[in-house]
């Protein structure tokens, strides 16, 4: 899919640029502790010059949040994005360029975690490790690293009969190395184009969790600025809604970023 | 059709066996086991003799191995262990729980299909226009919203503002009405949450409707219609759309898992007691009996997936490739 005219594919990356700056100037655009009070509760927005974005219950600055809350969401969703496409690339490249009982073996692994849906799988481990961002991140990796994994094994596959690979063969390279120096490299384009993907899930998971109340307590993360909204949704609406614009904003900056880069590269769908 | 399916069932062992080890390793790794909970709950957490004694017991001292296979032996005897939350079997609790989350997912996956087929049958035919730019732009936003903030918002506009439909449950909490009316109410109350899960997910279904229908209308077949003549609505209706709805269909089956861990958040928005809701609640009372048969019921998902490879045999030929996610 892909939005019409040619100013379009800037949409996403200017977008994540905004919130990269946000996250990175976050201590400059809303000094000291997000999670503390500073104002009278319930502060309307646009009614104080100080607090653009207005107060929530707790007088806690709503600008500030969001602010600090673009810190967790990208930190957290490039980590796990990270982590997930790690593992995938691992188990891929391993199942795809041994072959034998060590594929079929680590493909049933790879079923078995495909059939627990990813969020249930998620809220499970954070459940049992404890919630904190890097059993966040943890939680993401392991229970959605199965597309990346298929997708780079049937590239292996591919690229292991391919006449270069012989070449290292008989140059006499050992067989991991084979794997991950020769072949690997040019299994990973189409991993580029889940890139983009996976951080936007990572990112939709982690409010999720968030929003349940097991993002990690010490951050405000934009999830459980929605959670925290939740309970004045007839007085004060707005503690709901500008968090979530700013998850489903990250979520879309990512994902048309990822897919203006896949289509640089001759990977994208049709428009 | 017997063969077939005991085929499958045999394809799938291996990987119900892991799902078991895994879900046994989820429990193993929890701090505290049944009886640190139980005796929580008795209130006699200190008393080390007893807690000794209730694990000789229960087997809870066993190696590791012996503790394993008597798990395995209980879940193949459907034994899903004792819910300590609800102070009942967790196969009932689940199994209570279950039609609500069903019910509740089918008219999600149907709305999602309706609106994905319909509105992406309608961008491809207007291939390049604004029509067509409007459609996919919207469903890519939808695609990135949150559920549960997207459920949020229709509360806030249809519930609370409007006033139009009821803001969570799964039907009128006092209300004695049987027959059309108890069904009348109850569909009153999924029209949200359902609306939520239609929307954030129809997406992935527009896509692939749209891409169909454009690969259909370049194809051979599409211009031997028109070099006969039909009239355009039949060539529309026949010949691009009919073909280009077999790789939707397929994918209904395939997003069902994906939508059981979307109703999780949107079942706990809306406040509807579904099996998502229920592994919520597992989670925020500890209940880890609970919480590891709610990931057990994917045991279910593998059985959708049997019969869909007996719908669809192109589906057949790998299981699990096809679950979840």
């Amino acid at each position: 899919m892909r939005l019409a005219s040619p100013w379009s594919g800037l949409i996403g990356p200017v977008l994540l640029l905004l919130l990269v700056l946000a996250a990175i100037l976050a201590p400059m655009l809303a000094p000291g502790d997000p999670l503390d009070m500073v104002a009278r509760p319930l502060t309307a927005p646009f009614t104080d010059a100080r607090f653009p974005l207005g107060t929530d219950q707790l007088g806690r600055d709503v600008w500030a949040g969001l602010v600090h809350g673009a810190r967790v969401s990208l930190v957290v969703g490039l980590a796990a994005a990270a982590a997930t496409l790690g593992v995938g690339i691992l188990v891929g490249t391993l199942a795809g360029f041994r072959g034998g009982f060590l594929d079929d073996a680590l493909m049933r692994l790879t079923e078995a975690f495909q059939t627990v849906p990813t969020f249930l799988l998620a809220l499970a481990l954070v459940s049992v490790l404890g919630a904190s961002a890097g059993n966040v991140v943890l939680a993401i990796a392991i229970s959605s690293w199965p597309p990346a994994a298929r997708l780079v094994r049937a590239e292996v596959l591919r690229v292991k009969t391919l006449d270069y690979v012989d070449a290292a063969r008989i140059a006499g390279m050992a067989p991991l190395a084979i794997a991950f120096v020769e072949v690997l490299p040019g299994a990973l384009q189409p991993v580029i184009a889940l890139a983009g993907i996976t951080v936007g899930e990572a990112i939709l998971v982690e409010s999720a969790l968030a929003f349940l109340g097991l993002g990690d307590p010490n951050l405000q993360s934009w999830g459980s600025m929605v959670a925290n909204g939740r309970a004045l949704i007839r007085t004060a609406p707005s503690l709901v809604v500008l968090p979530g614009l700013c998850i489903a904003m990250a979520v879309l900056a990512v994902s048309l970023t990822g897919d203006g880069i896949a289509r640089r590269l001759g990977l994208g769908a049709r428009s | 059709m017997l063969r077939f399916l005991v085929r499958r069932l045999l394809q799938a062992l291996p990987v119900l066996l892991l799902v078991a080890a895994g879900v046994f390793v989820l429990l193993e790794l929890a701090e505290g086991d049944a009886v640190d909970a139980y005796l929580a709950g008795i209130g006699g957490a200190g008393d080390l003799t007893l807690a000794a004694e209730l694990r000789e017991r229960y087997g809870l001292a066993d190696s590791l191995g012996a503790r394993f296979l008597t798990y395995a032996w209980s879940l193949a005897t459907l034994d899903l262990g004792w819910s300590i939350a609800f102070a009942r079997p967790v196969l009932d609790v689940i199994l209570e729980r279950l039609p609500k989350t069903l019910l509740l997912m089918g008219s999600g996956i149907l709305l999602a299909a309706l609106l994905g087929i319909g509105l992406g049958a309608l961008a491809a035919l207007r291939r390049g226009r604004p029509t067509d730019t409007a459609v996919t732009t919207t469903a890519l936003v939808l695609n990135a919203t949150p559920g549960f903030w997207l459920g949020l918002l229709l509360i806030i506009v249809f519930a609370v503002k409007l006033r139009w439909l009821p803001l969570g449950g799964f039907s009128t909490l006092d209300s004695r009405a049987t027959g059309i009316e108890a069904v009348l109410d109850t569909a009153r109350h999924l029209v949200l949450p359902a609306a939520t899960l239609g929307l954030t997910y129809f997406a992935l279904y527009l896509r692939l409707m749209r891409g169909a229908m454009l690969d259909a209308a370049q194809s051979g077949w599409v211009t031997a219609a028109r070099a006969r003549g039909l009239p355009n609505k039949r060539i529309v209706l026949r010949h691009m759309a009919r073909p280009a709805l077999l790789p939707v269909v397929t994918m209904l089956g395939l997003q069902s898992g994906t939508m059981l861990g979307g109703s999780v958040v949107v079942e706990t928005v809306f406040a509807i007691p579904g099996l998502g809701s229920l592994a919520f609640e597992a989670v925020s009372q500890r209940d880890l009996p609970l919480l590891a048969g709610t990931v057990l019921v994917v045991l279910v998902n593998i059985l959708v997936d049997l019969l869909y490879g007996r719908l669809d045999p192109r589906v057949g030929d790998n299981l699990g490739r096809a679950a979840g996610k």
